[in-house]
């Protein structure tokens, strides 16, 4: 624990207020919780990573001469259940939300705290039937679980990775239940609507699609299973099932859980860029309609992951005329985020530096979003390492930087340490360029037609392979390094003050870390969100 | 609600990170709603594919349904619906402060849940060791188009299977509240868990309206 | 050659493959463009207004004006994509009346091809260069997916239906043919080679296979020997519906709705016959589910599509089957 062996003089905080396991395992405040699906989520992210090691080590020829066909498709199987449902989704809201929104909007705790620590026991116990189904032999439907072969071509443990998402899945739903609850009954007085940071408002829109998409990739899962189980036929091309169903029914949700795992990550952008531009945020209103609508257009959207699965030709239209609809206002919050920084007072603190990225990253991963909605072009690119690209761009790219940058910012509220500042640097660039030169070639892959999914492939994709897998083995040691010097400020790193970078916004009013209900009393708030006009500007670090 | 707020600031039901009584209560049902609202959705993909299906199988959905019973389906119908009004009736007598009332009224929502259950039973029976009708190697139906009637009743054991363990669910939530009703724990001063419990109640109810005319009643329209 | 090894443009053999490059070029520059300008603008902010000693930041609150500005200038870009796109996919989509037929069964971890001629190949796919052709698609187990990088087309291939791909090569060469749906343990081995070759040495390949019927012959002997023959009578007296020249036409159904005669009606006709009875008929066919394969449906549908020879492509294309007397060196390029 942080402050365990420190000098005596500590403030009474929530880290230190009690001691021992049962004091974490049953507890229900929300910033232990948080703590703990820190735990859990960075312990399943290096075992997706793990799996994304092998893959690459796997294309690095263009013969299957690392693993076996069978174990491959396993491998890029379980990476994608395992990042996507075990550490994409929980990270931003169930971390950060969980530690922050409360505190933001002047609370003591999130609307039902029980429910809140429900939620991360029906993570690990997804979690522990995950890694059932990864050490009992593994999975190979693909995430996406496609029938009929997944219920009827396969005898992996498809049953137990189905129930493993779903039971996570209710994770997801509760956390995203609280939180709309929280946030419209738990505000603070004066803490208004127009007053919430963005980064509640990415989360509030983020909880709705955690509430109405989750439940039915909820019941198509367990469809699957029982199908599997008791032959019922709902998906049973044999009995005149229709394979599409399965897929509307599972883009219904995975198409807005893309937004789940993006959103967040925008609200933690925000925070960062105002602050280490010491500025306003440029277009308030616009940015916290922009999450909204993202929000709900996102439900409309999801055959465009379909359109050369044979549906019909006006379908598939109106889909690619409404994704384009989307990319509207997430073009919006570039632009905005961008023009933040006019002006300002520009630090390059850690923080910042990941949000450089994410800016930069999901730029790109957006437009060539652009590209997959064009219909003529999506004909030959889905399927391939465009794609592959595409969603790494806005996942790893967006989400995974957007959530390193937010640990930065909020780790000295967290921990009350001070992580060293050039090596938080440095990793952010190497994570930065390792990306780059993982996925960037995907890209040039995707348009030559490599197929995802490939186990072997024709030898003129190898260059490009190889530069691939280069990129993933910088990328590793990218990720690894934040976690090392975390760990060693916790206990060596210095204390930090309650305001480290003279941020706006309630929780760095309050001590670090905070105590156990966030405030003394009830704060009142008079003040509109980021009002850095009010607050003095930080020393430049060294 | 005819608490006074000095009351509702002493009441030893408010939990530590709630302000009053009030804003406690307004989130506990606000909750429950959007609860109701993920469950709509849960079963929305379901009806979804009864729907789908429906338009593209007619015929098989005609003839699936033709062997619905249609007068168990009828019975279960009225049961479930007295169900609802006692536990309706329970909530109000909660309100009221009538302990007894209360609890025999929850117990007569359990009752009626559990005829639901022995009746949808009796049904299961029927289609499945009688008939024969359980998807799968064992599946029987002797006339045309046999595969989409066996996915017909593939939707009819999903769909009353999972509103089914709603059921179960719910009784033993009514069970628990009914408990602690004897003990005297709900009162007009704190009554959010009942309130919450007969929400959900009603949802499960409001399913099996659905579910009724879908699987029972549109073919007694149509037999010939 | 260098391009071989390491290629960064795919080989563009097809009359779409150059509208599909010329709208991917077009985006690349576009996106390109504002990609680059949002990264100028950022280095430039980030450096013009670093934090530094004596520099306040100014606070702006916004401005409606700008913020409508890039809401709807990119919307209109998007639409002008949207519409590019949708142009494109249109023409993908319209497979062209005059078309060459290819039957494909795809199955785990394979492709099976049936000309109308007779030839079956498998993994491979003999066409001639200039000729539309229409492929023909289902699968015997899971979702597969044609796709041809050369030719810019992809298409999923279902189990229980009929998916249509259709393209005109340009160029003649051996192009790769990829499963492109995770179709299970030997996925990326279902592979092939798509042999594009001059319309003289695609007839003289299509000859050099020995005497066999062609594919509707072969359909008309099954539609023989399972009785078929018996209810769906060349005249009106028939138990069941006269087969001649319904292909392509509309079909009023008992029930009161019409479908239209395509490839995947016949098929589920025959697999499932109740479902969609013929109006005025009664429901006493028997499935033949499980009891003809995916190939011998294919020669079937062949054969009740060579019943009405003119409406949606010709079922046979007796041009085609010319035997032709310039011997070439088809088989081996």
């Amino acid at each position: 624990m942080a402050s365990t062996a420190v000098a005596a003089p500590e403030r009474e905080n929530y880290l230190n207020k009690e001691y021992g396991i049962g004091s974490w395992l049953f507890t229900t405040d929300h910033k232990r919780i948080a703590l703990l699906y820190l735990i859990t989520i960075t312990f399943f992210f290096f075992i997706g990573g793990f799996f994304a090691l092998l893959i690459r080590l796997e294309l690095l020829t263009p013969e299957g001469d690392l693993l076996l066909p069978d174990t491959y498709n396993k491998m890029f199987t379980m990476h994608g259940q395992v990042m996507i449902f075990f550490f994409l989704i929980p990270a931003v809201p169930a971390v950060l939300g969980n530690f922050l929104i409360p505190i933001m909007i002047g609370a003591k705790d999130l609307a039902f705290p029980r429910i809140n620590l429900l939620s991360w026991y029906l993570l690990v116990i997804g979690g522990l039937m995950m890694i059932y189904t990864i050490l009992s032999g593994g999975v190979d439907t693909g995430w996406t679980f496609y029938t009929p072969l997944s219920t009827h071509f396969l005898d992996t443990h498809v049953i137990a990775a189905a129930l493993a998402i779903f039971v996570a899945g209710f994770s997801s739903i509760l956390t995203g239940l609280n939180f709309i609850v929280t946030i419209h009954r738990m505000r603070a007085p004066g803490m208004t609507w127009s007053r919430l940071p963005l980064f509640v408002w990415a989360n509030y829109a983020t909880a709705i699609i955690q509430v109405l998409g989750t439940p039915v990739l909820a019941i198509t899962l367990m469809l699957v299973a029982l199908e599997r189980v008791f032959n019922l036929g709902i998906f049973n091309p044999q009995l005149g099932g229709d394979p599409l169903l399965f897929q509307h029914l599972f883009w219904f949700y995975s198409h807005p859980a893309v937004y789940i795992m993006i959103l967040p990550g925008m609200g933690v952008v925000s925070e960062i860029v105002t602050c280490f531009a010491h500025k306003r945020i440029f277009g308030y209103k616009f940015m916290a309609l922009a999450v909204i609508a993202i929000a709900v257009l996102g439900f409309l959207v999801w055959a465009h992951h379909m359109f050369v699965a044979g549906i019909s030709l006006y379908a598939a239209m109106v889909f690619s005329l409404l994704s384009y609809f989307v990319a509207v206002p997430s073009a919006i919050k570039v632009f905005n985020w961008t023009a933040t920084m006019f002006k300002g007072s520009v630090s390059f603190s850690t923080p910042m530096l990941y949000a450089f990225g994410f800016i930069g990253l999901f730029t790109m991963g957006g437009l060539t979003g652009l590209f997959l909605a064009a219909l003529g072009i999506d004909v030959h690119v889905t399927d391939t390492y465009f794609v592959v690209a595409h969603f790494h761009y806005i996942m790893v790219g967006g989400m995974v930087m957007a959530y390193m940058g937010g640990m930065h910012f909020w780790w000295p509220k967290i921990s009350g340490r001070l992580y060293p500042e050039n090596w938080g640097r440095l990793a952010a660039l190497i994570i930065f360029i390792g990306f780059n030169l993982t996925f960037f070639p995907q890209f040039v892959l995707g348009y030559l037609g490599m197929p995802r999914r490939y186990w072997q492939y024709s030898p003129e994709f190898q260059v490009l392979n190889v530069l691939s897998t280069a990129g993933a083995t910088i990328l590793a040691v990218g990720y690894l390094l934040p976690m090392v010097y975390f760990l060693w400020s916790m206990r060596y790193g210095k204390h930090a003050p309650d305001n480290p970078w003279n941020a706006a916004g309630l929780e760095w009013k309050i001590s670090s870390p905070p105590t156990t209900f966030n405030f003394e009393e009830t704060p009142v708030v008079t003040w509109e969100a980021y009002n850095y006009d009010e607050i003095p500007e930080e020393v430049p670090v060294g | 609600m005819a608490d006074s707020p000095v009351l509702a600031t002493h009441n030893p039901d408010l939990q530590h990170h709630f302000a009053t009584m009030e804003q406690q209560t307004e989130a506990a049902i606000m909750g429950m709603w959007v609860f109701l609202i993920t469950e709509i959705m849960f079963f929305g993909g379901m009806f979804a594919g009864y729907m789908i299906y429906r338009f593209m199988y007619y015929q098989a959905w005609l003839e699936g349904s033709q062997h619905m019973d249609f007068w168990w389906g009828t019975i279960n119908t009225v049961v479930l619906l007295c169900s609802s009004l006692t536990m309706a009736l329970a909530v109000r007598a909660t309100q009221l402060g009538l302990r007894k009332t209360t609890v025999t009224l929850l117990m007569f929502t359990i009752l009626f849940g559990l005829a639901f259950l022995g009746i949808k039973a009796i049904e299961y029976y029927g289609h499945i060791v009688v008939d024969h009708q359980f998807p799968g190697p064992g599946f029987r139906f002797a006339g045309a188009n046999s595969s989409q009637v066996e996915m017909f009743f593939s939707f009819y054991f999903a769909m009353t299977g999972f509103h089914a363990l709603h059921m179960v669910i719910g009784v033993g939530l009514v069970a628990f509240i009914a408990y602690e009703a004897w003990k005297g724990r709900y009162g007009a001063h704190y009554y959010t868990p009942v309130e919450n419990v007969g929400l959900y109640w009603h949802f499960v109810d409001i399913v099996w309206i659905y579910l009724y005319p879908l699987f029972y009643l549109i073919s007694h329209i149509h037999r010939k | 050659m260098f391009s071989n090894t390491f290629p960064l443009w795919p080989t563009r053999a097809s009359t779409i493959s150059g509208q599909v490059d010329a709208l991917f070029i077009f985006l690349l520059l576009l996106c390109g463009l504002m990609c680059v300008s949002i990264f100028i603008a950022i280095v430039v902010f980030a450096i013009r207004y670093r934090r530094r000693p004596g520099h306040v930041a100014t606070q702006i609150e916004g401005s409606n004006a700008v913020e409508f500005a890039w809401t709807f200038i990119p919307a209109g870009i998007f639409l002008v994509i949207f519409v590019w796109g949708a142009y494109i996919y249109f023409l993908e989509r319209t497979p062209p009346k005059d078309s060459m037929d290819v039957y494909t069964v795809a199955k785990q971890w394979m492709w099976k091809f049936q000309h109308t001629e007779g030839q079956r190949e498998i993994n491979e796919l003999h066409i001639p260069v200039g000729r539309d052709v229409r492929v023909i698609m289902t699968s015997q187990d899971v979702i597969h997916s044609f796709y041809v990088p050369a030719f810019r087309i992809k298409q999923d291939v279902l189990p229980g239906r009929y998916t249509i791909a259709w393209f005109r090569a340009t160029k003649a060469g051996t192009y790769h043919l990829f499963c492109a749906e995770y179709c299970g343990t030997n996925h990326s081995g279902m592979i092939g080679d798509v042999v594009v070759m001059e319309p003289a040495q695609f007839q003289s390949w299509l000859s050099g296979g020995g005497p066999m019927g062609s594919l509707s012959q072969t359909g008309q002997g099954i539609f023989q020997s399972l009785g078929c023959s018996t209810c769906h009578r060349m005249d009106t007296q028939g138990r069941g519906p006269n087969l001649m020249g319904i292909f392509g036409k509309p079909v009023l159904l008992e029930d009161g709705r019409t479908v239209t005669a395509d490839e995947n009606y016949i098929r589920e006709s025959i697999l499932s016959p109740a479902a969609k009875v013929v109006s005025g008929f009664k429901p006493i066919m028997p499935t033949f589910q499980g009891i003809v394969s995916e190939e011998q449906l294919n020669a079937l549908v062949a054969y009740i599509k060579s019943l009405s020879p003119q409406p949606s492509g010709p079922a046979q294309t007796p041009t085609l089957k010319v035997p032709d007397a310039s011997k070439a060196d088809s088989r081996q390029r």
